[in-house]
């Protein structure tokens, strides 16, 4: 269905009044209405948006508003796209930039994976009241700012910071550690931020199984962890996949997290990403980035789509 | 099994304490008398004071009010429509895509989101003069996209999750598609709809990196003015808004959850209640 069939759809039966238009709109133009007015905007304002970027990514950076300038004939493209790429190619500050982000947010996943399992399992085998609490403690820090929840670890990593203060005090360390704009740093910030996004599918995921299969293996002489490793555990991959994307694809591309707490020197491709927008104003660099960071998270992306109309169809 | 509990339980304090000590020693510090953001120097209320009369804060904070209230309600709309497709249209030209283009905005890294909305305003307005410049109608349009997403998600999942055996009970009894949309769907996918407004409002309020690409002059929201601040440090006065913006979101979140529970407990008694109507022995036909 095409944006104009759409339109058209939307106008013919107006003009015809409104006798007319309801009964369109009872036979079977209500379906055309309610999927084709967020459809629209999602055309417009989502998909259309990535092949813009796309052409800008083969533009000439230029003195002009907008700063850029489309090429005009073939060899303009190609030699745009030798610049423009090739600046990540050849810049340390740009390929390291992917590698930093892809490394740190593979091992938060994990992490937080790590974390997150033992918690989502522990909630899921818990009882009505106290599994409702628990559960409502772990949305509560999806609801509450993002960047004030990074904010408030600025404040205990520090040098002076609560952490520092607190193991002086205690006598453990005679010298306050370095810890803010360290690598360490962004792994706490991007593990306590996306932890929830870990738990919540797990939780859904490990809630709905059953659990006779445990017992039945129990039953027949398994251990306690053998029947983890052999039941629960596959069972729950769907959860572990779903939770690890949520997790691993934003935090790829994260720009708050490394700005406030990582180092300047080695940044992550996100933060790499909005300097070279707000700092340089290199527009066609800058989606240049953007496309090949895309072209990264592509996999991931599709793993999640699909896991998530699999989901659809099961229900 | 008793090692493996005691392994969970303590997982279960650790995560709870990583997630919530830093936000209570953050509270804390906002009531600190002292200047240096990280020595306690007493207890004291003076940063509340001094936020609010600070105009540019809350010039900033009415602004990302306004833009939050104003795209939590289109995307409430556009979100519920969205929902309705998924769950109950069935297939249809395109429907792979759809799918796609719904879960896809709820992992795009945020600058690709920012980036090429921003490109997209661009364009539009040296192709058809609109949007004429950049600010919080931008914004919107932005915060719209994003989170209608979030709400079709919600939406569809309480469609699925739902008994669809009385929509097809009152098309079978010969009410129009319409009215049954109306009067019976709407009131069922009413309680996802709340949430998924009060989701995109808070999406909306706490959204930094879209706001940035796609704000311009004059259009500065809050969490574009706390990050310009916390850049520099950590300071007593954010210390303080922090706080404020925590409870509130805290109290909101508590509230409607607890109206949630009482109003689902409530139907399902009801729903309890009429199975027990109907398998009670009837005495017209006994």
């Amino acid at each position: 269905m095409s944006a104009q069939d759409l339109a058209a759809d939307n106008k013919a039966p107006a003009a015809t009044g409104p006798g007319k238009f309801a009964r369109w709109l009872n036979k079977d133009g209500w379906k055309r209405l309610v999927t084709g007015a967020p459809y629209l905007w999602l055309l417009v304002f989502f998909l259309a948006p990535f092949f813009i970027v796309a052409v800008i990514s083969v533009s000439a950076a230029a003195y002009s508003i907008p700063p850029f300038t489309m090429p005009a004939s073939w060899a303009a493209l190609t030699e745009n796209v030798a610049t423009n790429f090739g600046y990540l190619i050849d810049d340390a500050l740009y390929y390291t930039g992917y590698l930093n982000s892809l490394k740190i947010a593979a091992n938060s996943t994990v992490l937080c994976l790590l974390i997150g399992y033992p918690m989502a399992y522990g909630i899921a085998r818990s009882s009505g009241a106290t599994r409702n609490i628990l559960l409502l403690l772990i949305i509560l820090p999806f609801w509450t700012s993002f960047l004030l929840r990074i904010y408030a670890w600025m404040g205990l990593l520090g040098n002076n910071g609560t952490i520092n203060n607190v193991l002086v005090w205690l006598g453990i360390i005679n010298e306050p550690i370095p810890m803010m704009n360290t690598e360490f740093a962004v792994y706490v910030g991007i593990v306590y931020s996306y932890l929830p996004f870990m738990i919540l599918p797990l939780y859904a995921n490990l809630e709905r199984l059953d659990t006779t299969l445990n017992e039945a293996a129990m039953d027949l002489g398994s251990r306690p962890f053998r029947t983890f490793v052999d039941i629960t555990l596959p069972l729950s991959l769907p959860g572990i996949i779903a939770g690890s994307m949520l997790v691993f694809i934003p935090a790829t591309g994260e720009y708050v997290i490394p700005a406030l707490l990582g180092r300047a020197d080695s940044p992550m491709i996100g933060r790499v990403l909005f300097d070279e927008f707000f700092l340089n104003r290199d527009w066609p660099v800058a989606s240049a980035v953007a496309v090949v960071l895309l072209f990264l998270l592509v996999v991931p992306i599709m793993i999640f789509n699909h896991y998530n109309a699999k989901a659809e169809g099961v229900e | 099994m008793q090692k493996r509990s005691v392994f969970i339980l303590s997982v279960l304090c650790f995560g709870f304490a990583f997630l919530y000590v830093p936000i209570l020693i953050m509270m804390a510090y906002s009531f600190n008398a002292s200047r240096l953001a990280t020595v306690w120097g007493g207890f004291s209320t003076e940063w509340y004071g001094k936020l609010l009369q600070n105009d540019q804060v809350i010039d900033a904070a009415l602004l990302s009010l306004r833009i939050a209230v104003v795209s939590a309600t289109f995307a409430t709309i556009l979100g519920t429509l969205a929902g309705l497709t998924l769950a109950r249209l069935g297939r249809f030209k395109g429907r792979t895509l759809f799918s796609g283009m719904i879960s896809a905005p709820l992992i795009m890294p945020d600058v690709i989101t920012g980036l090429s909305l921003l490109m997209l305003f661009v364009s539009l307005e040296t192709l058809i003069g609109w949007p004429s410049g950049r600010g919080a109608n931008t914004v919107t349009l932005a915060h719209i996209t994003f989170s209608m997403a979030y709400v079709a998600i919600i939406v569809q999942s309480r469609l699925t999750s739902m008994d669809q055996s009385v929509e097809e009970a009152a098309m079978d009894l010969g009410s129009t598609p319409l009215r049954v949309l109306w009067d019976i769907t709407l009131p069922i996918i009413a309680p996802a709809m709340i949430s998924g407004w009060l989701l995109a409002f808070t999406l909306s309020l706490d959204d930094l990196v879209i706001a940035s690409f796609t704000s311009g002059p004059g259009g500065t929201t809050l969490p574009m003015l706390i990050f310009s601040k916390v850049k520099l440090g950590v300071t007593p006065d954010i210390n303080a808004l922090a706080t404020i913006i925590v409870c509130i979101v805290t109290l909101g979140v508590v509230l409607a959850g607890i109206l949630m529970m009482r109003s689902e407990r409530q139907r399902q008694l009801d729903e309890q209640r009429a199975q027990a109507e109907a398998a009670a022995p009837q005495p017209g036909i006994a």
